[in-house]
């Protein structure tokens, strides 16, 4: 029998609960998601079991470093997905738009940031993403930018549909981006996913739920900006993201 | 003000095949560079199964130990939206591959440098899908026997996990094999900046 949602949903609440006890007997709190967490049936056999080896790094160790690029790196349209071809994408337009910071507050400058996500039917461009919701021939929904001095960066895009998947019976992801981001060091670097605020889907998601803290998880969720819609035009969302690990210039200041 | 909290990570998923890979990610090695070598390997589960939707990057110095790297990895062309592959001169240090249907990766690329006594690598992260938080590793180079035995992330493991970090030269083909095992027998050692 295939698993259904009860199943996930009570093997999330278990761990869970196990989170907030360890919480409350004093664990520090879990910023990231476990690589071993069961709900999630693809990790299964992908995480390692033997503990991670701390490394003590010093300037010269090489991921205190970082990739670099530049204005070569992207054009002028690749911040707006709307625009990378002849005609309009469907779907409701809107901004993200944010800072990129480091885990002491500082802005992250001219660093690579580069999104992909579903049209607003839910469909990937992709050609293993056979759910059958219409392809959308103006949109591809792929993007890069740098940040800018203040580590702000902006996209304008459409906002993606809600799509099936494969992990348990009647699955669904709730609509979100991914995002790729570069530190300014090699031990910063971040994949994740920006979600939509008030999504009723939230709760039946292992993949969200993974993130086991309550704060946490609202991190990864947009805040919707009146200020940053436009009339007529595009609503706003404000997303920033704060990188963690070690810099080159890393402190101890607020850790 | 208080320090802001991190964002969590989450998994790449399936779908970011046709959005983070580009045209000549393996190709760190410049075109006319004539001390190109080729690194490689499998990344497999906890099954022993190859991982066929797994994304590599990896990150070094020059030969000389640089570190500076360069931007035009991933050059744009500003009039079709395509990719236009790096310069074919300058040395960016960064690579980024997917794997193929057999979960194989091919990268070519420079010796990286590193300061004398101190043996140099390649710093190499891994997404897949089912992985929600990415991986980092080393790729060490067997001829450094020296410096490995005074490494202290080397020298602070058992002889067998050790290993899982230094490649294996393949004298036919001048290349370096590294297989990544994310599970399991002969489990790669994964490394924790914090």
């Amino acid at each position: 029998m295939p698993l259904s949602q009860q199943d996930i949903d009570r093997e999330v609440a278990e761990l869970r609960d196990a989170y907030e006890k360890a919480r409350a007997g004093g664990a520090p709190p879990a910023h990231h998601p476990p690589r071993d967490y069961a709900p999630y049936r693809s990790s299964l056999l992908r995480h390692p079991k033997q503990p991670l080896v701390p490394v003590r790094s010093d300037p010269e160790t090489v991921e205190l470093h970082t990739p670099v690029f530049g204005s070569t790196d992207v054009t002028d349209l690749d911040h707006d997905l709307t625009r990378q071809h002849h005609g309009e994408p469907l779907g409701e337009r809107i901004t993200v738009t944010g800072r990129l910071l480091d885990s002491s507050g500082r802005p992250v400058r001219g660093q690579l940031i580069e999104l992909w996500q579903a049209n607003a039917a839910g469909r990937y461009a992709h050609l293993r993403d056979q759910h059958p919701a219409p392809l959308d021939p103006h949109f591809t929904g792929v993007g890069r930018t740098l940040t800018g001095d203040d580590g702000s960066y902006s996209f304008t895009t459409i906002k993606p549909g809600a799509y099936p998947w494969r992990n348990h019976e009647n699955a669904w992801r709730p609509a979100h981006i991914h995002f790729s981001v570069f530190g300014s060091a090699f031990t910063q670097r971040l994949v994740t996913q920006m979600y939509f605020p008030n999504d009723p889907l939230f709760a039946y998601d292992p993949i969200l739920q993974s993130v086991t803290d309550e704060s946490a998880r609202q991190r990864l969720v947009a805040t919707y900006e009146h200020a940053l819609s436009r009339s007529e035009w595009s609503l706003g969302y404000r997303w920033d993201i704060v990188l963690d690990g070690p810099s080159a210039t890393w402190t101890e200041e607020g850790r | 003000m208080s320090a802001p909290q991190p964002t969590p990570s989450h998994t790449v998923g399936p779908f970011y095949g046709y959005a983070l890979p580009f045209p000549g990610g393996g190709d760190v090695a410049p075109a006319g560079r004539t001390d190109a070598v080729t690194v490689h390997g499998h990344v497999y589960d906890g099954a022993g199964e190859p991982v066929p939707d797994a994304l590599v990057e990896l990150w070094q110095a020059d030969t000389d130990g640089d570190l500076s790297g360069a931007p035009g990895s991933m050059r744009r062309d500003p009039v079709t939206g395509g990719h236009l592959g790096r310069n074919g001169v300058d040395f960016t240090g960064f690579a980024r591959i997917q794997t193929d249907a057999d979960g194989h990766w091919t990268a070519r690329t420079v010796l990286p440098g590193a300061r004398p006594g101190h043996p140099p690598y390649i710093s190499v992260c891994v997404f897949a899908r089912g992985l929600l938080h990415h991986l980092f590793t080393r790729l060490y180079f067997p001829e450094h026997t020296e410096a490995h035995a005074s490494d202290p992330l080397l020298a602070s493991l058992d002889a067998d996990r050790r290993e899982t970090l230094v490649s294996a030269a393949e004298p036919a083909t001048g290349s370096y094999r590294f297989d990544i095992r994310l599970q399991g027998e002969k489990e790669t050692v994964f490394l924790d900046f914090h």
